[in-house]
């Protein structure tokens, strides 16, 4: 039940055994989840959560991080794989249900398209929202606002405008 | 004019109607979109996203002192418990030692917190089902233990009280008696709730095999908390992967047999007699000492000492401005929070701020299950199944 046995497996990138995270392609995503799952020595059977993580500026901008569990073992292992902005991910809702609201959820955070996902629609955000919010270069305020109207007795939406310059306070150690 | 066959049997279209967002049975601003076949539920398709306040987002601008009161404003029945869960992470990945007090004050409040939501969850519960006083006997006993709370961080429900590091104050004096006075007068309470549910005709005509879930389909949805436990799975992470001094309690883990709602609101009320049992442990557990970590880098440092000492002054300085600065890391905590597996999964680039905070909502993973549990039961179970999934919004939206 190590990462070195692991590597016999599946097609690991890096791994880290102390942490148990495991680096694979993309390519290689689906395959490794289903070993993972299926595998005898390994049964992760449940997975807790699909994460998303943007490393603006790299190479390869988009983590998507796949935490399982497996109960029989009582152990949990990371998957991680890397994308840039314009390549899917291989949804894993055949292997795993419940990856389909999770999956849906970095859709609509971060833009990472899940390719052969069967209801890939926005889940968090409001109905019509552009951009996706979690992205490190959507602004934490935002593009619009909506207020209610009073003479118009509706919602209005309005470019945000800043009643004051956004504060962004970053103590970067000076000594 | 000659009527063919064909257009005599035509078939019936089903029925779609919206239930919600402002229905009191959903349990918050759940929008969901039904189809009906008569009154047999066919689809239903949960529209969240309504309380959506973008906590992800707003933690990432925040430090790591600053980011830990938006936990309280998740789940906002289970407060402590989520804050426990991110303090966990930060001290994972700053490798933080908490002194057993604050351990074991931690392992009470977050009992309290359990019972603080079954109470909420087994009392609205009956309420939709139609019952309504469990309901008021029920937020007679969570006005106690807000009470408790408000003791130890003068906030009823948003207490920001345990923080990386330790606990955020000591336990004022008095505290542990008031807390065994309580204790030991709830049992009472429950059976007087039970008495009204456990056997009630109605109660378990409502609830026996409605919204079945074998222990398979549970895994597969990755359900986990109660939901799992229902189905007959012993899965706990108190026992399975102990954290604080869960390991030295000695508690039961309820399990169901059939997996149908009626079990998960026995094994509801069994774990809220169990955390009565745990605070009780907790009380020949607690011991004198400090209450945060001595390292004050990674903590808040005592409000005490600023006055005499420069160094502890110096300290605080350092805590409310620049915050806790955490080395290169990432982690996942996951904690047994009262409504199921609590996740943080905390990335951290070496700077004041988190660099990406994913909060894993029980909720969340149990609420996209509805479809599947409510598909072929009539239109008044969907109300029982929100109602056992225990959903609440904040942590769902997020």
């Amino acid at each position: 039940m190590n990462a070195f046995e692991l590597k016999n497996i599946i097609p690991v990138i890096s791994y880290d055994i102390n942490k148990n995270i495991v680096v694979v392609s993309n390519r290689q995503l689906f395959f490794s989840l289903k070993c993972l799952k299926l595998h005898f020595n390994y049964q992760y059977v449940l997975l807790s959560c699909i994460s998303g993580v943007d490393f603006l500026g790299k190479r390869y901008r988009f983590g998507v991080v796949y935490d399982l569990l497996s109960l029989t073992f009582n152990q949990r292992i990371r998957i991680k794989t890397f994308v840039n902005e314009i390549t899917p991910v291989i949804s894993v809702t055949d292997l795993y249900i419940n990856a389909n609201w999770w999956e849906r959820e970095v859709w609509d955070l971060f833009g990472i398209y899940f390719e052969s996902h069967p209801d890939l629609r926005r889940i968090l955000t409001d109905y019509g929202f552009e951009g996706h919010p979690m992205r490190k270069d959507f602004p934490c305020y935002g593009f619009i606002e909506l207020r209610y109207d009073e003479s118009k007795k509706r919602i209005v939406v309005e470019p945000v405008v800043l009643a004051q310059e956004f504060r962004l306070f970053t103590f970067q150690t000076p000594w | 004019m000659v009527l063919k066959k064909k257009e005599l049997n035509r078939e019936l279209k089903n029925f779609t109607i919206n239930f919600g967002p402002q229905h009191p049975a959903a349990h918050g601003v759940l929008r969901l979109i039904l189809e009906l076949d008569g009154e047999i539920v066919k689809k239903a398709d949960p529209h969240i996203g309504l309380l959506h306040r973008g906590t992800e987002k707003l933690i990432e601008y925040k430090t790591y002192l600053q980011a830990l009161p938006y936990f309280d404003r998740l789940d906002y029945v289970s407060m402590m418990a989520q804050e426990h869960t991110y303090s966990l992470a930060v001290e994972n990945i700053g490798k933080i030692a908490v002194p057993k007090r604050a351990q074991v004050i931690r392992v009470i409040f977050c009992e309290i917190t359990r019972i603080l939501n079954h109470l909420l969850a087994v009392g609205c519960h009956a309420m939709d089902v139609g019952a309504m006083t469990p309901f008021l006997w029920a937020f007679e006993e969570r006005e106690k233990l807000m009470e408790f709370y408000e003791r130890v961080s003068g906030a009823r429900m948003h207490a920001a009280f345990i923080r990386p590091g330790g606990v955020s104050y000591d336990l004022p004096v008095g505290f542990l008696d008031d807390l065994y006075i309580f204790c030991s007068q709830f049992n009472i309470r429950l059976d007087e709730i039970e008495e009204m549910l456990t056997n009630n005709r109605i109660w378990k005509e409502r609830l026996v095999d409605i919204g079945v879930v074998s222990a398979k389909e549970a895994v597969d949805w990755g359900f986990s908390g109660v939901m799992i436990r229902g189905s007959g799975l012993p899965w706990d992470l108190r026992k399975t992967q102990p954290y604080e001094i869960y390991q030295d309690l000695s508690f039961r883990v309820p399990v169901g047999t059939n997996g149908d709602c009626f079990d998960r609101y026995v094994i509801r009320v069994e774990e809220m007699r169990q955390s009565i049992n745990i605070i009780e442990q907790c009380f020949k557990l607690i011991e004198g000492g400090s209450i945060k970590s001595s390292n004050f880098k990674m903590g808040t440092s005592y409000r005490s000492e600023m006055k005499s000492s420069m160094e502890a002054l110096i300290h605080h300085f350092k805590m409310y401005t620049e915050g806790i600065v955490l080395p290169f890391g990432e982690s996942y905590t996951a904690t047994e929070a009262p409504k199921g597996e609590f996740g943080v999964y905390l990335v951290s680039n070496g700077t004041d701020k988190p660099y990406r905070c994913k909060i894993k909502a029980p909720g969340f993973g149990h609420l996209q299950a509805l479809d599947h549990m409510s598909n072929g039961h009539m239109i008044a179970d969907v109300v029982t199944i929100i109602g056992t999934q225990d959903i609440v919004f904040g942590e769902i939206d997020r």
